[in-house]
């Protein structure tokens, strides 16, 4: 309906023909659309989120079996926040709980691949069935990578010599009322979307530009059938990109919806949020550079994986 | 009363030092507010996702920047 609608309104009112016409439609309909998805899925997940913290994950992660461990780890990754900014009292935090390095690597893959972001993203523009493949293959690259890290026996390579915590961690429930609930979530909604909503708008302004003037086949040549390496370089173009998550998936629609193939897109959008060269910059203070290079190596070969069985599939 | 902000520097920990010092002038209360960024030392509080806020020796937040109001509440 708000397509149509949007529609009437840049021929009729504003009275534009033509490409600017079919570029202006596209940017007011794809705006207002993902403005209200993002307010949406950001304050459901985050209202969610008010029951689990952290700290509450480690807790519970805390001697659990292996198999038990990688999934719940990724699970939780799901529902819990994660800033770069804190992966290093994370990481420590959970060898200090005595969590084994592959399961604490399995929440540090799925943590920040599957934001709240992403996720409305995703939602907002390619729909249902590729946001779930997206969390599922996510799952799949964060629970394998982390179990292939584990069994590397890498521990000599973290720097810090972690005193480990005795007996066993309590994990306690966040307790609020339902208000304050509810309360904490609008302001993390609104605190977020301030933040990304300008990216969200260049995105698909940008995106807007392309659909209305870049033609199909020489979109489809470079990202499409025509080239077969095009996964392989849209995860390492995805490396950089993490901060600008939410600007960089709208130029993705536009490309697929041009000929780019949609593993490549799931591909160059996993590489987007789990692969953060930030954060391995963070990570590096803590743990050895060779470590790292296996975190990149094992998630990246993984999602370029996914990328050319989906483009098979599909 | 001590206030202790956990937080390896980032942009969140600087907002929450500077909320819990608005609330801390607001309440006309003598504070000492200590920012704390060794990361052994936030571990030693069992904190794994900063900012994290410690009033007297006890963790109160973790993982998030609080209101004035919810750390005038926190003070009393």
């Amino acid at each position: 309906m708000w397509y149509e609608l949007s529609g009437v309104f840049v021929e009729k009112t504003l009275g534009v023909q033509g490409a600017l016409a079919d570029a202006l439609h596209f940017f007011l309909y794809d705006t207002v659309k993902i403005g209200l998805l993002l307010v949406s899925i950001i304050f459901m997940v985050s209202f969610l989120r008010t029951w689990v913290n952290t700290e509450y994950v480690r807790a519970h992660l805390q001697g659990k079996s292996v198999m038990y461990g990688h999934v719940g780890a990724s699970l939780f990754g799901i529902i819990t926040p994660f800033c770069s900014c804190s992966a290093i009292p994370l990481f420590l935090g959970f060898i200090q709980a005595r969590i084994p390095l592959g399961i604490t690597f399995s929440y540090l893959i799925s943590a920040p691949m599957n934001n709240e972001v992403a996720i409305a993203m995703l939602f907002g523009l390619f729909g249902w069935k590729i946001t779930l493949a997206y969390i599922g293959f996510g799952l799949c690259v964060a629970i394998v990578g982390g179990w292939l890290i584990g069994r590397l026996g890498l521990e000599q390579e973290i720097l810090m010599e972690v005193q480990p915590i005795a007996g066993q961690l309590e994990a306690h429930l966040v307790s609020l009322s339902l208000r304050d609930r509810a309360k904490e979530a609008w302001d993390y909604t609104f605190d977020i979307f301030k933040k990304i909503y300008i990216f969200v708008m260049i995105g698909v302004a940008l995106g807007a530009w392309i659909h209305g003037y870049i033609p199909t086949e020489f979109i489809a040549r470079y990202t499409g059938e025509g080239n077969p390496f095009a996964v392989v370089i849209a995860v390492l173009m995805g490396i950089p990109m993490y901060s600008n998550a939410a600007g960089v998936m709208p130029l993705i629609e536009v490309l697929t919806s041009k000929g780019m193939l949609l593993g490549t897109a799931l591909s160059f959008m996993m590489a987007v949020t789990a692969l953060s060269l930030p954060e391995a910059l963070i990570l590096k203070k803590i743990i050895s550079l060779k470590l790292i290079g296996v975190f990149f190596a094992i998630v990246g070969s993984g999602i370029i994986a996914i990328g050319y069985l989906f483009n098979l599939i599909i | 009363m001590k206030i202790e902000i956990l937080g390896t520097g980032c942009a969140k920990c600087r907002q929450l030092e500077a909320v819990v010092k608005e609330a801390v002038a607001k309440s006309g209360r003598f504070a000492h507010i200590e920012k704390v960024d060794d990361i052994m030392k936030i571990m030693e509080y069992q904190v794994v996702s900063t900012p994290g806020l410690v009033i007297d020796g006890k963790v109160v937040s973790t993982g998030k920047v609080l209101s004035v109001d919810e750390v005038t509440a926190l003070l009393k």
